[in-house]
């Protein structure tokens, strides 16, 4: 079948599935299995709302287990089987990973991306937040600065690979080093170690939108009285932004800060397009892929390396939920 | 706060040009490349992207005729240098002025055009502008012209040859109609499924409904990484295998959580009285939502429907698991990455005008409905 074709027919039969599949077992349960009328009326409308919940939100835990909490277990658990997934080898996956050089290298290449990464998207993006905030074409400068968002990491990597491109008429950084400084061409994502910066940039520049779109509605929420109040006691624009702004809008930057951290131990498509992980540019995303359909259990152990890490930023964030539900 | 005390005009012209920096750093890079999709082949890589507007000097060789009559003690032979097939060929279009020529390769612009090069033994060349030459050698020449090098000056040329190359003969298409079909469906499947659940969650009581949401913020961040396995061998072992459907339920599974949580945080931010209201007048749960809560989410609805599409399309790592390797289930984002930067490594025509294909539609969803976005993003962060 032509797969556009299949695409409109699941499309219809998904969306129509959906609508049949609630409507009519609210039906059901309204009519059939608790109807409201009879001498235990009162009884079956209760009931009905007891259970109308889960009817309502049954698909969506469904996937959600499907697609996300039972792998969280399946790899726990396939990750301590060999390549084959015939024998138990206990934490022989882990052991080895340890022993391996490529998976250290990778391990701590990851560890300056979750760093450096948010770091700078959070300073670009605080920047961008604030000097975009009083300009008259302050909303067309964010937007040009937001728009990387929409393009694709393999697309910014692409964009990017052309600007570090080591044909000096091809690549703008060779051609400024070469037109003001007069080096030779450089080839920057084979420079050992800053090769990693180079990569990090490509995310920096995605990434800088989100954290200045955030940062931006937060610095607008600051109460105007007390920047006033700051500016009638003398302080200047600097003293304004770093003691009575910043702090105001700290749990924010903690917010976009985590999300970024995040994403940046997620992401593995930057490295596969522009460096395939060589050069001592492997992180554990891309890392892990080098596993995928070859060997299964090291892939899930290496998967669950980067659940671990994440681990304490889900608990927070959990932790954060609780309180507001509350 | 810009009518208050403490604004420099000083301050001000500081944080324009700091901006104007910020974005020109930012657009540069997507420019170049854009510019670059547009341009022909050879000029890109005779010279810089933002040397567009400025004619290209390329060099190229060709040999002249043999034809000639002697005349007196040397032989004379004359033509067209673009008469020749090998010189004509170096050239995709209007090759331009003839700048410079010589008889070494490695010297293409030993001689000055419209001069007269004494090549020593008697013999002389001369090359004029138009590519017109003259021949004079005290050797008769048999068959065998002689060898010319030469540079010339080609006007900037802009053509859509790339756009061209790469939607037909790099099955570009093919990928591009692979990436609606994953994106579409992938989006809008999700939503409804989403919608319900996150009334449910946000009007409806239950016992476990705290935990729910709890537990749903903590899937947000799981990374995907860690489903791909099991996933892959449960679509397996069900008969999914690697196929459309089985790319289509995946992105509605890692597309859940976000969905179902903003959808939540804003349905449970809708005003309560209509829904008393409602509840009070006979409405059953099922009315409520369909006539009241949806049309009254459908900011969050887009917002959410942005994100998925954007994610989805631009998708690399769950396209490369989920949908065989085989070339006619190549996504864009997989074609470019695993094709096109291989075989085409250095090919940065055809490249631009792939990643040009592959975002264009991104960036048209991006700039059409940046307010949902913006607003999508604020209500999933900000807390």
């Amino acid at each position: 079948m032509n797969p556009v074709f299949q695409g409109l027919t699941t499309i219809v039969l998904g969306v129509s599935g959906c609508i049949a599949y609630f409507y009519t077992s609210n039906l059901v349960l309204d009519r059939v299995l608790y109807p409201a009328r009879g001498p235990r009326i009162t009884e079956n409308i209760a009931r009905a709302n007891q259970i109308r919940p889960w009817l309502f939100i049954f698909p969506a835990l469904f996937v959600l287990f499907v697609y996300l909490a039972y792998p969280v277990v399946g790899s726990a658990f396939r990750s301590l089987f060999n390549r084959s997934g015939a024998d138990f080898i206990g934490l022989g996956n882990y052991v080895a990973l340890l022993q391996s050089p490529d998976f250290r290298r990778a391990f701590l290449n990851n560890a300056l991306w979750a760093l450096f990464v948010p770091a700078a998207s959070v300073a670009f993006g605080l920047l961008a937040a604030q000097l975009t905030d009083k300009l008259a074409w302050g909303n067309a400068a964010k937007s040009l600065i937001f728009m990387p968002m929409a393009i694709s990491f393999v697309g910014a990597s692409l964009i990017w690979k052309f600007v570090y491109a080591v044909d000096s008429d091809i690549g703008l950084v060779n051609a400024i080093l070469l037109g003001l400084f007069g080096v030779g061409p450089v080839d920057v994502l084979q420079i050992p170690f800053w090769n990693n910066f180079f990569l990090m940039f490509i995310l920096i520049w995605i990434q800088t939108g989100f954290a200045m779109v955030i940062l931006s509605a937060a610095l607008r929420g600051i109460p105007e009285e007390t920047v006033e109040a700051a500016i009638i006691d003398g302080a200047n624009p600097f003293q304004t932004f770093f003691r009575i702004k910043v702090p105001q809008i700290f749990p924010t930057i903690v917010v976009v800060w985590t999300t970024i951290t995040v994403g940046s131990l997620k992401i593995f498509d930057i490295v596969y397009a522009t460096t395939g992980g060589n050069f001592g540019t492997e992180i554990l995303p891309s890392y892990m892929m080098s596993f995928m359909f070859r060997d299964d259990g090291r892939a899930t152990a290496v998967a669950l390396v980067i659940m671990i890490i994440v681990l304490p930023v889900m608990i927070s964030n959990i932790r954060q939920a609780q309180k507001e539900i509350r | 706060m810009d009518n208050i005390a403490g604004q420099k005009s000083s301050f001000v012209w500081a944080s324009n040009i700091a901006t104007l920096t910020l974005v020109l750093l930012w657009i540069i890079p997507t420019l170049g490349l854009f510019v670059s999709s547009f341009r022909d082949r050879d000029q890109i890589s005779a010279s810089g992207w933002w040397k567009a507007p400025f004619a290209v000097e390329l060099t190229a060789r060709g040999r002249t005729g043999a034809d000639t009559a002697p005349e007196g003690d040397h032989f004379s032979v004359s033509g067209n240098i673009f008469d020749d097939r090998e010189a004509r060929a170096a050239f995709t279009g209007d090759p331009g002025a003839v700048s410079a020529f010589g008889i070494k390769g490695a010297e293409p612009r030993a001689f000055q055009v419209g001069t007269t090069a004494d090549l020593g033994g008697g013999e002389t060349l001369t090359v004029n502008p138009d590519g017109s030459y003259v021949w004079v050698t005290p050797e008769d020449p048999g068959n065998r012209g002689k060898r010319i090098y030469f540079a010339a000056k080609s006007p900037p040329k802009l053509t859509l040859a790339n756009y061209r190359t790469v939607l037909t003969s790099d099955n570009m298409s093919r990928a591009f109609m692979n990436t609606l079909t994953v994106a579409v469906p992938a989006t809008i499947i999700p939503i409804l499924v989403a919608a319900f659940a996150a009334y449910s969650l946000a009007w409806m009581e239950f016992k476990i409904r705290g935990l729910l949401i709890a537990g749903i913020v903590g899937l947000l961040v799981v990374p995907i990484q860690l489903a791909l396995v099991p996933v892959l061998n449960l679509h397996n072992a069900v008969g999914i295998g690697q196929s459309f459907p089985g790319i289509w339920l995946a992105h509605t599974g890692f597309g859940m959580p976000l969905a179902v949580y903003l959808l939540r945080n804003y349905m449970a931010g809708l005003p309560r009285d209509i829904i008393e209201c409602a509840r009070v007048d006979g409405a059953t749960d099922f009315q409520i939502f369909v006539k009241i809560i949806l049309p009254l989410s459908l900011p969050a609805l887009a917002s959410f429907a942005i994100f998925q599409f954007l994610w989805t399309w631009n998708d690399l790592l769950v396209a490369k698991v989920f949908l065989p390797s085989a070339d006619e289930y190549k996504v864009m984002t997989v074609k470019i990455a695993d094709d096109l930067l291989g075989s085409r490594g250095g090919d940065w025509g055809i490249l631009a005008a792939a990643a040009f294909v592959s975002i264009a539609v991104p960036l048209a969803v991006f700039f059409s409905l940046q307010r949902f976005l913006v607003r999508g993003l604020l209500a999933g962060s900000v807390k």
